[in-house]
């Protein structure tokens, strides 16, 4: 195996050092260090290590819709994002409800090498909010699942939920729950508001999503188990959540990048890039988030990178998917939204990108503080670059970035996946 | 102008040059010969997505009174669950060089995609998009409101009815305000939306405290199906609240009108004595319609070869 040494790199944002990988660990970290024969040499001057980005939150639609994204082509994506492990949403077709299927997603992304796939098991069978999926199963099959959604619908029966909730103290699962009551959501297309009238598209209301987080974290708090709020995005979610955090309720969230940056004021386009679930929200909203991010109320930042084919997005807006790619975007904006802003450090941002999202996760490899003796998984970025956003230039199959032709900060230059680079000089490995 | 897609976007002198050609092309219809040779050699397309027998033949008899060949494209019933047909749609009318398209469809937004997708070159005029705009018949119903009464500068105008589901309200909300009316909207609170602090109008759910002070009063189709949906308790209930009766109508000024886009649920948001009643003028609105898609489509299109020629050179 090839040594390498990222020279002068800034820490972790924090002191400038040598960082020597060999073996698959983190060998030596410091200034003048010796180095072995034959050791590759990555010039990390001016640039960031990070730990390697865990996101908790991936669509890798296979199997079923191969033709958005493959296991192979979404952790290349995840790869030049600067990500090395990323949970698989269970959505897929057929869906990630049993053993079998999570066992050969997490297959996939073992062959394919370029992050680690850790698959999300189904809450309920085929995701029809009706009755438990085999929970202990995937627990104990080979993928060792430990965190259950039926992310892209909500588990909104409370009887449910809260059965599930106490199913998974047995193993120490955590459920990760889609908060959108469905009654107050029918037909929905983008945040209920000013505009939602003005535009006439049928509105989603923050209380839908509100109302949900309110309800679950109750029904933790009587059971005692884990909870996780996906993709939070409204100013009443993150008062919600400061608040139960304030009364020691467990409870941990997560906002995706684009809720970090972008508003509901894009759809007037009525371009349907723009169009995701939970929905763009408003200036107040994303100043929300930025804040519960900044203060530890919003645990982690998840990408939710929904990749979807070309004709599911090149239509009216009604007819199209909702979600939006995020994978290779996600380091760059939230750099934009909370480290230029100055409401975050990069120390900050290894929390919430990689120490917290493998706590969440229960992954021991990634998420480890960059010192002597752990995994090398490595994330060396060029903070000073600035680059315009091209969808066709994306690793993932789909195109649907709502960053197109943005300016945004920050490159992802090496990644390393347990000492073995999957990126370098901002290119795929192989 | 090169597309009409939001009532919105047009000026006050914009809005009143559409009013005023439509006044000359109504008095066409008095004469014996019908046509003008403006629109000669040049394709309008039908593409209603949505059923609406009474606007497409509208659009059409307008197309051909000013001479142009028109295509009536309905897509209703074809598979377009899949939105991808609305871009195929547009490429075939690019192919078969259509100069104008009048679109309705039942997403919110679709008539602004076909205009700014690049997908085809031709004008597009906005005949009905979802629960969005539809901006014709809030020039129609300008036109014959200014018929009765004169300059709509400081006129006051009730809406009335369900708002929210509405792009008839939208459309003419926004044209009335830039024709400088007053306008207030009335109707249950369930059936307006959530947040309209940006509607250039007021809201009521008095109907009866706002006719007095009502110089017309336009009443909106309301489907019985929005009852399933507890937006309403009933039919009889919503009749007795927010529907226009002799009784209501007696608290009229003298010489208000009453409109309705069409169709009429008689009984339910009108009852028949009202919608027969000389105060009514919503026969003369779908005479009117002719005229003013008329005079839409002499605006965007009679000039359309000079545009075309010089976005070439």
């Amino acid at each position: 195996m090839t040594a390498y040494l990222i020279t002068g790199a800034s820490i972790v944002g924090e002191g400038v050092a040598d960082l020597l990988i060999d073996n698959g660990e983190i060998v030596a970290i410091g200034n003048d260090l010796d180095r072995p024969e034959d050791v590759e040499i990555v010039d990390g001057n001016g640039k960031i290590a990070l730990p390697g980005l865990v996101d908790l939150h991936t669509h890798l639609r296979e199997p079923g819709r191969e033709d958005a994204e493959t296991v192979l082509t979404g952790t290349r994506a995840a790869a030049m994002g600067g990500f090395t492990a990323v949970f698989a949403m269970a959505n897929t077709d057929p869906v990630a409800d049993t053993a079998g299927v999570v066992e050969q997603v997490w297959r996939l992304g073992r062959e394919a090498g370029y992050a680690d796939v850790y698959p999300i098991g189904a809450v309920t069978v085929g995701r029809q909010g009706t009755q438990l999926a085999e929970l202990g199963a995937m627990a104990d099959s080979a993928a060792r699942v430990r965190v259950f959604s039926d992310d892209g619908d909500c588990v909104w029966d409370a009887a449910l939920m809260r059965r599930a909730l106490e199913y998974v103290k047995a193993f120490g699962g955590v459920i990760a729950q889609h908060a959108q009551e469905p009654r107050l959501t029918q037909g929905a297309q983008m945040n209920e508001g000013a505009l939602s009238g003005v535009l006439g598209l049928t509105g989603w209301p923050s209380v839908a999503e509100e109302s949900i987080i309110a309800r679950d974290i109750l029904l933790n708090a009587h059971v005692g188990s884990k909870l996780h709020i996906c993709h939070l995005s409204t100013k009443g979610s993150v008062e919600i959540v400061r608040a139960a955090k304030k009364r020691g309720l467990e409870v941990t969230a997560e906002v995706t990048p684009h809720h970090l940056l972008l508003t509901e004021d894009l759809l007037t386009s009525y371009n349907p890039v723009f169009k995701v679930n939970p929905p763009l929200r408003t200036k107040a909203d994303v100043e929300a988030v930025r804040e519960g991010l900044a203060d530890g109320t919003i645990d982690i930042v998840a990408t939710d990178h929904a990749p979807h084919p070309v004709e599911d997005k090149d239509c009216e807006w009604s007819a199209a998917a909702f979600g939006m790619t995020g994978l290779e975007t996600a380091l760059s904006v939230v750099q934009h939204a909370m480290i230029d802003t100055k409401l975050m450090t990069w120390a900050d941002l290894a929390d919430r990108m990689s120490y917290r999202p493998a706590a969440i996760g229960q992954i021991g490899e990634h998420g480890r503080p960059l010192e002597v003796g752990a995994p090398a998984n490595v994330t060396l970025v060029d903070p000073g670059v600035e680059r315009t956003v091209v969808p066709g230039e994306s690793a993932s199959l789909s195109r649907n970035t709502p960053f197109d032709g943005m300016k945004l900060p920050g490159q992802v230059v090496a990644t390393f996946l347990r000492g073995t680079p999957t990126v370098l000089d901002g290119k795929l490995t192989r | 102008m090169r597309h009409l897609l939001s009532a919105g976007d047009l000026s006050r002198d914009e809005a009143n040059l559409i009013l005023d050609t439509a006044e000359e092309m109504r008095s066409l219809a008095d004469r014996p010969i019908k046509k003008l040779p403006a629109l000669r050699g040049r394709t309008v397309v039908n593409l209603f997505f949505e059923d609406s027998t009474r606007t497409r033949i509208s659009f059409e008899a307008a197309a051909k009174r000013l001479s142009a060949d028109v295509i009536n494209f309905s897509a209703k019933g074809s598979s377009v669950s899949k939105g991808e047909s609305l871009k195929d749609t547009a490429l075939t009318l690019q192919a078969m060089g259509a100069d104008g398209v009048v679109c309705r469809h039942g997403s919110s937004g679709a008539p602004h995609l076909l205009a700014t997708s690049g997908w085809m070159t031709g004008s597009v005029v906005n005949a009905g998009d979802g629960t969005h705009e539809h901006p014709t018949q809030a020039l129609l119903d300008a036109f014959t409101m200014r018929r009765h009464l004169g300059s709509l500068d400081g006129r006051r105008i009730t809406i009335v009815g369900d708002v929210l589901h509405s792009r008839v309200a939208r459309s003419n909300v926004l044209l009335l305000a830039t024709l400088g009316a007053e306008v207030t909207v009335v109707a249950p609170p369930t059936l307006l939306p959530v947040d309209m602090s940006g509607w250039p109008c007021a809201t009521s759910y008095d109907l009866d405290a706002t006719l007095p002070k009502s110089d017309a009063v336009m009443m909106l189709r309301v489907q019985r199906e929005r009852m399933g949906e507890a937006f309403f308790p009933s039919a009889r209930e919503y009749t007795r609240r927010y529907g226009l009766d002799v009784h209501r109508m007696a608290q009229l000024p003298d010489e208000a009108i009453v409109l309705h886009p069409g169709p009429m649920n008689r009984g339910m948001e009108i009852s028949a004595e009202v919608a027969d009643s000389t105060r009514s003028v919503i026969v003369e609105q779908v005479t009117n319609g002719v005229a003013i898609r008329m005079a839409v489509l002499y605006l965007l299109l009679s000039g359309s070869n000079e545009t075309s020629e010089e976005s070439q050179a």
